[in-house]
């Protein structure tokens, strides 16, 4: 953990070129990828924020309904009240992070298969929610009419600069989260992970924790929630099904969630892997299954195990040995 | 009254359904740790491969049931020696693994059904058992009830009567203790999932001719499975089976005067308010820690 924490110049050097990278990339894609970067920039808020939540070792899946939560609270609010753009993702954040809050207080008393199970029951709810309650939610067609605002003169309707504040929303979000992990709160949800009745006796209080993760998880996604349907204009309640949720969790495996980073490969990865097969529509999903299956069996810890996995093979023992108590 | 009545006859038959793909779900988490995602596709392709051989080919309903349980079987030893044995260390990993297995079989059900509207299977018994003037049940669905509590029966008989049944609960009681009997676990594993994927392909037989067969009918048996599952208990069967048949009435009655979502929603409703009154269920035992 200490050795992490310095910046060294190489490391400036790499982000300074993967900065410039990035920044670069929309001007050299077609209309379509400029979409998908954007949506890929959110999904990797998405997933960062999930794994804040898996950190105490709990797996929900009620993620994606959170979600839907921002993206449901920004369409109202510009809907009825007209707010700013400034106004409402903060706004979606803090109403996912309520409800989740108030979902703490039945969810949070169970653990592990119950807790899936019941956050995918509390979800599963929610989104039925929107469905039948045409007068409010709008039903199966969901609300639109939440153009992304003209703000300064920029057309933010336009992908490029819709992606760079995407970018520069998910940075701010992502350096805090990973401030949060690196903290004393952080600290504490691993250890309730790995020994929570040993934190107790310490006085942690373990519940408080978890609740703590699940609101500030659910905050964040709710942001990534209003980010979307600023940028497509409408929500249904079918873009945040278990489907997606599903997806979600994947990411989030294939890449390897014991690294802040794992699943930020994991999206990435899976999403060019998934944008290359397109030409295999029908059985894309059965292709995408069947690379799921042997990630898990030949690749447990994730796609961002490999690194270390090949220096062990390729480098002296003492290498690998380091590695392996770093990981612990 | 005769609208209650025939909603009330109507659920018992849908329990039926519950029952035998819930008490696979139970068997399968219980003796293995693995919670089945995959086991509403399981359903689906039992109904597909009835679809296939029955409707389109023209075999008897019951030849294409019993190809139908064999056919799941298969897939799901195949999924227990290639998938969940390896990764028994990671509950998640199995989890993950039956979500791959899921997309795989959608796909393949997809790319044999064709695209286009959901299928139907002309019902095979055709005429209604008439009880009183007011109560009305086709053979089809009197068919399937029978056989449902048939098959429910035979497991009992299995599991209570049977040195693989006592094996098999033992592991779902302990599985080392069970191990340091002598008892091969990875065998029973092979039972239990042989056992639950074939009334999954039972249940996908008996539902064919009375839904909308699709390759994405799965979602919504997984769903069903789950309340049943938590509101009986889980690892109970005499729980799931005895939860899936009050639930299928309470979902009937609820679809019938307030519409399909709201029963869906009160289900997912209860099943949060018994995972926080009563976590272990109907049935299910405290385990002390």
């Amino acid at each position: 953990m200490s050795s992490k924490g310095g910046f060294t110049m190489p490391k400036l050097a790499i982000g300074a070129v993967a900065l410039i990278a990035l920044l670069a990339t929309p001007h050299f894609l077609g209309f379509h990828h400029q979409d998908l970067l954007i949506f890929l920039t959110i999904n990797v808020l998405a997933v960062c924020s999930y794994r804040l939540v898996t950190l105490t070792g709990e797996w929900s899946l009620i993620h994606a309904v959170m979600m839907g939560v921002g993206a449901y609270t920004v369409a109202l609010s510009v809907n009825h009240f007209d707010l700013a753009i400034w106004f409402t993702l903060p706004l979606a954040g803090t109403a996912a992070g309520l409800i989740a809050a108030l979902l703490c207080f039945p969810l949070l008393r169970m653990t592990q298969f119950y807790f899936l199970i019941g956050s995918f029951a509390a979800g599963e709810a929610i989104r039925l929610t929107w469905v039948e309650f045409v007068g409010v939610f709008g039903g199966t067609s969901g609300l639109r009419g939440v153009e992304a605002p003209v703000v300064w003169g920029i057309d933010f309707l336009d992908p490029i600069p819709y992606f760079y504040f995407t970018l520069v929303v998910v940075g701010i979000c992502l350096l805090i989260l990973y401030r949060i992990e690196h903290s004393r709160i952080g600290l504490t949800l691993h250890a309730i992970h790995w020994k929570a009745p040993l934190a107790e006796s310490v006085g942690v209080n373990a519940w408080r924790y978890r609740a703590l993760a699940f609101i500030l998880g659910s905050f964040f996604v709710g942001i990534a929630g209003g980010l979307k349907v600023h940028y497509l204009g409408s929500v249904t309640p079918n873009q945040f099904t278990i489907g997606f949720m599903v997806f979600i969790l994947i990411w989030v495996i294939v890449g390897g969630y014991n690294k802040f980073y794992g699943p930020v490969i994991g999206v990435v990865v899976l999403t060019i892997f998934d944008e290359s097969i397109r030409s295999f529509e029908v059985i894309r999903p059965a292709i995408y299954g069947g690379m799921l299956i042997l990630s898990i069996l030949f690749l447990p810890m994730g796609l961002e195990s490999i690194p270390a996995k090949l220096k062990s093979w390729f480098g002296s023992d003492s290498a690998s040995d380091e590695q392996a108590l770093s990981d612990q | 009254m005769e609208l209650f009545l025939q909603s009330i006859a109507n659920g018992l038959v849908q329990g039926g359904f519950f029952a035998l793909f819930a008490v696979g779900l139970v068997l399968i988490f219980g003796v293995m740790g693995v919670v089945n995602f995959a086991h509403g596709e399981l359903v689906m392709v039992g109904a597909f491969t009835i679809w296939l051989l029955h409707a389109q080919y023209g075999l008897g309903y019951i030849p294409a049931i019993a190809v139908a349980i064999v056919l799941v079987t298969v897939i799901g030893l195949v999924m227990e020696r290639l998938l969940f044995r390896p990764t028994r260390a990671d509950p998640l990993a199995g989890l993950i693994c039956s979500i791959g297995i899921l997309f795989i079989l959608q796909v393949i059900a997809a790319l044999i059904g064709g695209d286009g509207p959901s299928k139907q299977v002309p019902p095979p018994y055709q005429g209604t058992l008439v009880m009183f003037e007011s109560l009305r049940i086709p053979y089809q669905r009197v068919f399937s009830l029978a056989i449902s509590v048939a098959a429910l029966v035979s497991l009992w008989f299995f599991l209570t009567r049977t040195r693989y049944g006592w094996a098999l609960r033992a592991v779902a009681l302990d599985r080392e203790a069970a191990e340091l009997q002598g008892i091969n676990t990875n065998r029973i594993s092979m039972v239990a999932i042989g056992v639950g994927t074939a009334l999954a392909g039972l249940a996908g037989g008996l539902i064919a001719p009375l839904t909308n067969i699709n390759p994405h009918m799965g979602h919504n048996v997984i769903v069903t499975a789950f309340i049943v599952t938590i509101v009986g208990g889980v690892g109970s069967l005499s729980g799931a089976v005895l939860a899936a048949i009050l639930y299928a009435v309470f979902h009937t009655l609820i679809t019938v005067y307030f519409g399909a979502t709201i029963a869906t929603i009160s289900g997912l409703v209860l099943m949060v308010v018994v995972l926080i009154v009563k976590p272990t269920g109907l049935m299910g035992v405290r385990v002390s820690e």
